[in-house]
């Protein structure tokens, strides 16, 4: 009887291994699927965007010649430097500020502290880019919209309000325990050396965390470069030329360079987005474990 | 200096009421002159301070600011103008006015005073303080001694001015100037691009109004948008934690090996990604060719060419971006849940779906109702995968917006391509209200509000 019993269980267990390994494996090829597309794409000897077979002909590897070589009408080098050069700066100014703001809110009481966080919570109501042409404009009054300055409007435009995406940061803040700040008090540090000495040495995680995520938003972003930048193609960062090389005027001849460019692009971003995810992870976790 | 306020109550008093009513003569000069009462009391650094604020702004206000505001009230009415240059034979423009930088350096300029006005009570309740202190014969602090109180006492406003400078100017100034639009016809109709003038609340009468054609355009968006942010919203929970169950069963083998493949889908940047697909979707792009060849459809599938297909698509396509970010974040939750409530379940007999249904399910939305919320107004602000995907397209004939435009494309539309500035800032307003609403009722019906205790 028992023996019967733990006999059907088996079976019935092997079964639902067999049922759930299988809808894992369907679902993965499916998540998988326009990843693979897009390798194989970028080794297509064929040009176009449609194609009559799945897979290419003819491989080859011209079409990431194509993109670092061809640079008289989409400067892929170009544009790869321009974002690089955004993307430090900005990351830069946004740790100094998310770092700031998160600890004041985290640490620091005074008047205005919940005013100020309910202002934040309301501001991320918004549509971001609702105000995009706002920006323009004063963007434009600074004169920032022409030329070189260009370069310096978009890192503005990424980084001025990241004092607003506080709340990760400062939920790591929070978990740090009073007592080791309470300690350096009786010793007689000040509230800066304590930011600087303490809790930011302990901070690993969430300043690694807030540098990719500032570090990534310049590749990622194409709706503000697109206003920003418009026709200074000299200027135009990756997402933008990316999403240019898909035009009409540009698709026919571009789109396996595109394909290429997606792959150059997407390899060190994925890296990073990896780290980001093992240094969230830490940073939920907790600063001091015990 | 000679007290002719006899009846001076000591300083138990904030605020800058109370300050001028009971500071000494030097305090309630300062309200004049600021940082007189700095001056007087040796503190010449942050007097002179003050001093160079109130110069500054008046100078500003007198040559410039007044103008400024003023006219905000016509915002302009100088017509550019041509004359004609008789010694040169040539028509000459002369600057007419523009609305635009009127309205801009307007709402700056009263931005500007009401920063000013705050100073001045800094101003006046630290003059008191000061007058509270020599009465008591405390110590004042030294210049020096300021600074260093910057770094301890009052780090916060050391910290908090730069990234408040930059929410100011670049977040707070924008949203104002453009929620100000609201209220003015600057659009392309009529021509009013250089020279508008505010219109009250008509554009939201047009825009509400059910039997207008444009009235009738925001409503079917605005239904669309929110059919669009409940169903990708759930699905992408419900689907996303299913996901997370199964990799986590006690059984599945190879549980990194498995989410590793999701988690390459987020990685990929989203426009790189979406951009992929759409060049996918069409009607010759590579997943009609693999069916067409496979011999399982004889014609190309309108993915995104045909209405009721497209919106399928894109919620099909939203779940693909969305399931492997629900799984992430739902996975170490589910782990928290405690063993005993499915081990009696199971002494009772539940099966998986009861137990999913009962306990799994109530459990994660208790505890990720704000992740939810944040999905849901994400994916009301969902830019990325309509536009990218399908740009709100199909689009009927002689409409503004498509039929998977979302409120967020259509206010983009609206602005970037066809310049009906005022009609995309009304729509960014009603946006914001939606949300603003769908957020406060269910995080207020939500068990984490109503029971911070816990859940059971």
């Amino acid at each position: 009887m028992n023996a019967v019993k733990t006999k059907s269980a088996k079976k019935k267990r092997l079964i639902s291994n067999i049922a759930a390994h299988t809808f894992l494996t369907i679902l993965a090829t499916i998540w998988v699927f326009p990843i693979f597309w897009i390798i194989l794409t970028s080794f297509r000897k064929e040009p176009g965007s449609y194609v009559t077979s799945f897979f290419p002909k003819n491989f080859t590897f011209d079409n990431y010649i194509n993109l670092f070589t061809n640079t008289h009408i989409l400067n892929f080098p170009r544009m790869f430097m321009n974002t690089l050069i955004i993307a430090f700066f900005s990351c830069i100014i946004s740790i100094f500020f998310v770092l700031s703001v998160a600890y004041v809110m985290s640490r620091l009481r005074f008047k205005l502290r919940k005013p100020l966080m309910n202002v934040a919570m309301i501001l991320g109501l918004f549509p971001g880019f609702m105000s995009m042409i706002a920006v323009y404009y004063i963007l434009k009054t600074l004169g920032l919209s022409e030329g070189a300055m260009i370069r310096v409007a978009l890192v503005l435009v990424y980084s001025s309000g990241s004092g607003l995406g506080f709340f990760v940061a400062k939920g790591f803040f929070d978990t740090i325990p009073r007592a080791l700040d309470e300690a350096a008090y009786i010793d007689g540090a000040t509230k800066w050396q304590v930011f600087t000495k303490i809790t930011i040495p302990l901070s690993k995680p969430i300043i690694v965390y807030t540098a990719i995520t500032a570090f990534l938003a310049p590749w990622l972003d194409f709706i503000f470069a697109k206003v920003i930048v418009r026709a200074n193609s000299q200027y135009y960062t990756v997402a933008l030329g990316l999403w240019k090389m898909l035009e009409k005027e540009y698709i026919d001849v571009w789109y396996t360079s595109f394909a290429a460019g997606a792959v150059c692009v997407s390899i060190p971003i994925a890296i990073l987005f990896v780290f980001i995810q093992k240094f969230y992870a830490d940073g939920m976790s907790g600063a001091v474990k015990g | 200096m000679k007290n002719i306020f006899p009846k001076l109550r000591p300083c138990r008093h904030s605020g800058t009421i109370s300050a001028l009513k009971y500071g000494d003569n030097s305090t309630r000069l300062s309200a004049v002159v600021m940082g007189l009462k700095h001056l007087l009391n040796k503190q010449i650094a942050k007097g002179l301070l003050f001093l160079g604020f109130e110069v500054g702004y008046l100078v500003f206000m007198i040559t410039k600011g007044f103008h400024l505001i003023s006219e905000l009230v016509t915002l302009g009415d100088q017509v550019q103008g041509e004359v004609y240059n008789e010694a040169k034979s040539i028509y000459e423009y002369t600057s007419g006015d523009s609305s635009l930088t009127i309205l801009l350096f307007g709402i700056a300029t009263i931005g500007v005073t009401v920063l000013f006005i705050r100073l001045w009570q800094v101003n006046i309740i630290s003059a008191y303080k000061i007058q509270c202190k020599v009465a008591k014969d405390l110590h004042l602090n030294t210049f020096k001694e300021d600074i260093q109180e910057l770094f301890d006492k009052r780090l916060h406003i050391l910290l908090l001015f730069a990234p408040l400078t930059g929410i100011l100017i670049f977040t707070i100034l924008p949203l104002i100037f453009m929620i100000s639009m609201a209220f003015t016809n600057y659009s392309k109709i009529d021509s009013k691009l250089i020279l508008f003038d505010w219109v009250g609340l008509k554009n939201f009468i047009d825009i509400l109004n059910f039997n207008s054609s444009l009235g009738q355009t925001f409503w079917s968006v605005a239904a669309w948008t929110i059919v669009w942010a409940v169903l990708a919203t759930a699905l992408n929970y419900i689907l996303g934690m299913l996901l997370a169950i199964i990799i986590n069963r006690k059984d599945t083998h190879g549980k990194s090996f498995w989410r590793f493949w999701f988690i390459l889908s987020i990685a990929i940047p989203q426009f790189v990604s979406l951009l992929i697909m759409k060049t996918m979707l069409q009607p010759s792009g590579a997943v009609n060719t693999l069916l067409l060849g496979s011999g399982l459809i004889d014609s190309p599938l309108p993915f995104l060419t045909n209405p009721t297909w497209a919106r399928a698509t894109v919620i099909i396509i939203n779940l693909w971006v969305g399931i492997p970010f629900t799984m992430i974040q739902v996975t170490g939750i589910l782990q928290n849940i405690p063993h005993e409530l499915y081990e009696s379940a199971k002494v009772d007999g539940a099966n998986s779906f009861v137990i999913f249904t009962k306990i799994t399910l109530p459990y994660m939305l208790f505890v990720t109702t704000p992740y939810l919320i944040t999905q849901f107004t994400g994916n009301i602000n969902n830019f990325n995968v309509i536009y990218l995907l399908t740009g709100g397209a199909p689009t009927p004939v002689g409409s503004t917006a498509g039929k998977t435009d979302l409120l967020v494309t259509w206010l983009y539309k609206l602005t970037i391509d066809q310049q009906y500035y005022n009609l995309g800032a009304v729509i960014g307003i009603l946006t914001f209200v939606i949300l603003s609403i769908v957020s406060l009722i269910t995080y207020r019906s939500s068990g984490s509000y109503k029971n911070e205790e816990g859940f059971m």
